[in-house]
This record gives structure tokens, C-alpha cells and sequence, in this order.
């Protein structure tokens, strides 16, 4: 009965008998025609509502809950012997407390909390996959539109794509010969190959009605790549997008354990240095969840940037 | 009933008018090379189109149809012979020959009213002024009734629908030709006879020079004031070209028991399903 927005009632339908919300408007009752209400989807009550969305959340969240809580006592009682190499939760607890509860301390300049320290490394992977980003699809277009460009290029492009991001690292320190330009060059470089690729993909996909389309309207060359290859492109281009932001996570916390400063990385490094075990676990959790928040942000652009791009 | 024309140039016009044709198509070829494979489509094609006609080509599948309106679009070129739009030889797309393809092709991206904007923005851009532009878009919109819709993406509406934004759009550019590509092919029946209506309506109104691709017999004898033949493929060429002496506006109930619309009807038929009778693919 709520979800129906219109009802039709005959009017020979003697009115006490009318469903609720239905104007009784009834007045010739010989007439054998249909009288057409709108009816108005009856408010629901609000406590329905909020017992709904708690369905909904505690169907999502207590599972998960559940699992780690589990997670959670195994670990602690495989690692609570005496003799046990790795430590406890509850000794993680106790031994990085400072850690856990403030991200934001500063006590000096290599005492400072994990949330600045993440900033830090954020900082870095922003500068390198913006620009990875931006040299990515433009390189991307390039090899999708042009079949000369693609079979000059890509043959390189595949071969450079398998190198480990490490391993540009030496060659960026000679280049640069400073630890930040270094690291950034090393997410640029990790993150590029998937954004090229994805975007070259895009291209070479685009509809031969949306180039007939362009052709007949005469769209010159900078209109056809923003008014039809970028948005034709655009689910591809942010799947390549988040599998580069995903990588230059991954190689922002190796490059930083080799370039020192005060990256989420090389205080991983400096931990493990000074036996610090308890704050690792910390780091790791803190890692991983910064990875999914950035995994989820690119998507989560990608959905709305390309809506109704992908239907037609 | 019908004079039996062999290829030379078709030079009807209607009520004898001397006037000159709009569009010339002259002995024109075309052929498609694939590696060593040399396919001949279209052999010795000529057709003259004048003001204000509304062309049907009909044909079996594959007889080169849609090439030869490829050919006048502009998207494809010729290989021997020429065509030429008010004497100007035509040999790249353009906005005078606007095309309503017969996917839609609206970008999904755009809302309907965007969608067309795109194609008035880039005709007018220079002769209209900005809220000129909009006036010509939404007046474009309404002559096919989807102003109603102009905030919508094109994911969001139907496939008639679809279609007639495309119309709209391919309106907007005020082409010397509208070409259409089978334009009703992927809609249902009943949607179908109410964008042929429509599609009636909007040039008794604007009296613009259509060609339409169809392999619907009664779309054609309906709409048309020729319809051209095409004989099978390949090397398919034009077999006759048949007056549909029509009294304007045409109904489509009053159609049925017409006798020259059962006549033309009939002519269509058995040029094609007795003379041209489909084979498959003797390639």
C-alpha cells in the first residue's frame, strides 16, 4: 500500500469504504469512469526508519567485528609464551600506547606521531601520482590514437613497466641527489605503467559512432580529446588510475626505508633498528588503513566522474 | 507502372520543375581493398536529389546501403567518380550533411539538452550569439518533443527517445541534406510509426532535403517521394528509382486502402523479393 503512489478507485466504490488516503471525492455514482488519485507515499514512521539503517549497518559492521575480535585472541595466545618472538596485542597496547592514541604528538624532531608521519609520505605520493597521473594519460592518448606512436612506444613501455620500483631508486638518487625528489620519482615511475595502459586501452575502445559524431560535427583535434576521448576514456583511465594509486602506496613505505626523513616508511626502518617491534604492528595497521582510504577515494571519484558515462 | 531504368543518371523531379538538384551523386564506385581482396560495393551510381525530397534507399542487407550514404556523409571516400553538394564536391564530414545514425550515438555523457547544444555551439559558434544558441537548441528540442526530457542523460530515456534527440540534433545542425541511417531500425513497432509520424510532421514543416536508408517497405513508400533500389551486392548498383505520387499530408490509416500506396507497396516487393531476391553472401 505505500509504495503505491497512485490508486485508482471506481467511483461506484461506496466512500466509507475507501482506502485510507484517498480523497473521497466520489459523486456520480452512475457513471462508470475511473477517478485517478495521487496519493502521497505515506510518511514512515521514524523510528522504522532508523531501525532500517541500523539493520543495515550492524549487518555490515558486526561481521567484520567479530572476525577481528576472533583475530585478535588467536594472536594473543600464540604469542603470549614467554618465549614468543613477536608480541602480544596486549603488549602492543602497552608498549605504543602514545602511537595509538595520538597521531598528531610532536616531542621532537624524530618523536613525532604517525599521523604526521603519514602526512608526510601522503605528501610525497600526492606530488608523484598527480604527475604520473597527468604524463600517464596524456602518454596514454598518444598510444591509443596514434598507431605509429603506439608501435613505437609500447614495445618500451612493456619492458619498462616489469622493472621493480626499488630499482629505479639508485638511478633517481644519481639523478636527483636528494632523498625527496628521489622517492617522488620512484611513485611517479610505479604508478605511471597502469595509467598509460588503462588510458591506451580507453582510447583504442572509444565507438566508432562517437568518432563519426566528431567527424560530422568537425570537432578540431584539442575539442575531440577533451568533449570525446577523456570522458569515453574515463572508466578506464580511473581504473588505471586506482591500480597506480595502489602501487604507489605499496612503493612509497619500500622507497621511504631507503631514503630515510620522516616517512611512514623509514620509521618502520628506524623501529625494526631499535627493536622496537610493538610500534611496527602499530605502523603496518596504520598503513594499511591509509591504503584502503586512498583506494576507496580514487573510486569513489571514478564513480561520480564517470556517471552515466558507462551506460548509453 | 515504373520505367525500368538501367545506371544513368535519374533525373526526376518532382512536379517538373526545373530546378537544380541539391545533391549529385555521378558514376560513382566504391571499392574496399583488404590486403590482396579487392571488394567492389557500389558500381556506377547515379542519383540526383532536389530540394526539399524526401529519398528513400531500400535494399536487402548488404547491398552497400549504408556505404553509399557513408559515401555522401563523407565518412568514406570514393574511389572513382564524385559527389557533389551544390556543386561543391563533397570529401569530409560535415555539418551541411548532418547524419541520424542509426544507434542514437548521443555521448552518454552529456544530458540530451547538452548533446545538442554541442552541435549547435559548434555550427553557430560564431554566427549565433550565446542565448541565441540556446533559443535554436530548445526550439530544436521541441520540434521533437523532448524538451521535456533536455535535463535527462541520454542512459536515463528510452530508444525512441534516444532517437529523437539524435533527430534534434542532427536538425540542429540545418543541414543542405539530413541523412538518416536506418533511423528506425532498433525500435519497436509502435514507437516506430510514431517517430515516422513525427519525422512526417517535422519536414512538411521544415521542408528540408531528406535521404533515408530503410529496409522497412512500408517506412519507405510512407515517408518517401522516391525510393531508389538497390540491386544485391556485391557490385550492387541502382536498379530503379520509383515515384511515390503521394498526396501530402499522408495519413496512415487512410495509407491502407490507398490504391497507389498498395501499387508503389507492391512494386517494392516484387523488385525485391522477385527480381533481387536476397541470396546469401554469394561472396
Amino acid at each position: 500500500m505505500t509504495a503505491q503512489s497512485i490508486k485508482l478507485a471506481l467511483v461506484n466504490t461506496p466512500v466509507g469504504k475507501l482506502p485510507a488516503g484517498v480523497a473521497a471525492t466520489a459523486q456520480a455514482p452512475a457513471e462508470r469512469s475511473a477517478v485517478v488519485h495521487k496519493l502521497a507515499p505515506r510518511p514512515q514512521p521514524r523510528f522504522e526508519q532508523l531501525r532500517r539503517v541500523a539493520t543495515r549497518v550492524a549487518a555490515n559492521v558486526i561481521p567484520p567485528l567479530i572476525v577481528l575480535a576472533l583475530a585478535l585472541i588467536v594472536w594473543e595466545l600464540a604469542t603470549s609464551g614467554p618465549k614468543s618472538s613477536l608480541p602480544a596485542p596486549s603488549k602492543i597496547w602497552a608498549d605504543s600506547r602514545d602511537l595509538i592514541v595520538d597521531p598528531f604528538f610532536v616531542n621532537g624532531p624524530q618523536d613525532i606521531g604517525l599521523g604526521l608521519r603519514v602526512l608526510t609520505s601522503l605528501q610525497r605520493v600526492a606530488i608523484g601520482f598527480s604527475l604520473a597521473a597527468v604524463a600517464g594519460v596524456l602518454l596514454g592518448c598518444l598510444i591509443g590514437q596514434s598507431q605509429w606512436a603506439m608501435r613505437g612506444l609500447d614495445p618500451i613501455f612493456q619492458v619498462l613497466r616489469t622493472v621493480p620500483p626499488l630499482a629505479w631508486l639508485p638511478i633517481s638518487l644519481a639523478a636527483f641527489r636528494d632523498a625527496n625528489p628521489s622517492a617522488i620519482f620512484v611513485i611517479f615511475i610505479t604508478a605511471i605503467w597502469p595509467v598509460i595502459i588503462n588510458t591506451a586501452v580507453g582510447i583504442r575502445n572509444i565507438p566508432q559512432d562517437y568518432r563519426n559524431v566528431a567527424a560530422v560535427l568537425r570537432l578540431n583535434q584539442a575539442e575531440f580529446f577533451y568533449r570525446i576521448m577523456v570522458p569515453s576514456a574515463a572508466p578506464y583511465i580511473f581504473t588505471g588510475l586506482r591500480i597506480g594509486i595502489g602501487l604507489s602506496w605499496l612503493a612509497i613505505v619500500a622507497a621511504e626505508m631507503l631514503t630515510g626523513g620522516v616517512g611512514i616508511g623509514f620509521f618502520i626502518w628506524d623501529a625494526w633498528n631499535s627493536s622496537r617491534l610493538s610500534d611496527i604492528v602499530v605502523a603496518l595497521i596504520y598503513i594499511g588503513v591509509i591504503g584502503f582510504v586512498l583506494d576507496r577515494l580514487v573510486a569513489v571519484i571514478g564513480s561520480l566522474a564517470t556517471r552515466g558515462t558507462a551506460s548509453a | 507502372m515504373i520505367a525500368h531504368v538501367e545506371p544513368k543518371p535519374h533525373t526526376y523531379s518532382p512536379a517538373g520543375a526545373e530546378r537544380k538538384p541539391v545533391l549529385k551523386i555521378e558514376n560513382v564506385c566504391k571499392t574496399f581493398q583488404r590486403g590482396a581482396v579487392a571488394t567492389e560495393v557500389l558500381k556506377d551510381v547515379s542519383l540526383s536529389i532536389y530540394h526539399s525530397a524526401f529519398v528513400s534507399i531500400i535494399g536487402h542487407s548488404g547491398c552497400g546501403k549504408s556505404t553509399l550514404l557513408n559515401l555522401i556523409a563523407g565518412l568514406t571516400r570514393v574511389t572513382t567518380g564524385a559527389i557533389l553538394l551544390e556543386d561543391r564536391e563533397v570529401n569530409e564530414p560535415g555539418p551541411d550533411r548532418a547524419v541520424v545514425f542509426q544507434n542514437h550515438s548521443l555521448l552518454p555523457w552529456l544530458t540530451v539538452y547538452d548533446n545538442v547544444r554541442l552541435a549547435v555551439d559548434k555550427v553557430f559558434g560564431r554566427s549565433k550569439s550565446r542565448a541565441e544558441r540556446h533559443d535554436w537548441t530548445m526550439e530544436k528540442l521541441d520540434l521533437v518533443q523532448m524538451l521535456h526530457a533536455k535535463d535527462k542523460r541520454p542512459g536515463e530515456i528510452s530508444g525512441g527517445m534516444k532517437q529523437r534527440v539524435g533527430i534534434a540534433r542532427a536538425l540542429a545542425m540545418e543541414p543542405k541534406v539530413l541523412l538518416m541511417d536506418e533511423p528506425f531500425g532498433a525500435l519497436d513497432a509502435l514507437t516506430r510509426a510514431h517517430l515516422q509520424d513525427s519525422v512526417m510532421s517535422i519536414h512538411a514543416r521544415l521542408k528540408n532535403t531528406v535521404i533515408m536508408i530503410t529496409h522497412d517497405i512500408d517506412e519507405a513508400v510512407l515517408l518517401s517521394d522516391r525510393i531508389v533500389m538497390m540491386t544485391n551486392g556485391p557490385s550492387a548498383r541502382i536498379g530503379e528509382v520509383l515515384p511515390v505520387d503521394l498526396r501530402r499530408p499522408r495519413n496512415r490509416l487512410e495509407m491502407v486502402s490507398d490504391p497507389t500506396y498498395i501499387e508503389c507497396r507492391e512494386d517494392v516487393m516484387k523488385f525485391l523479393y522477385e527480381r533481387h531476391h536476397y541470396v546469401e553472401s554469394a561472396a
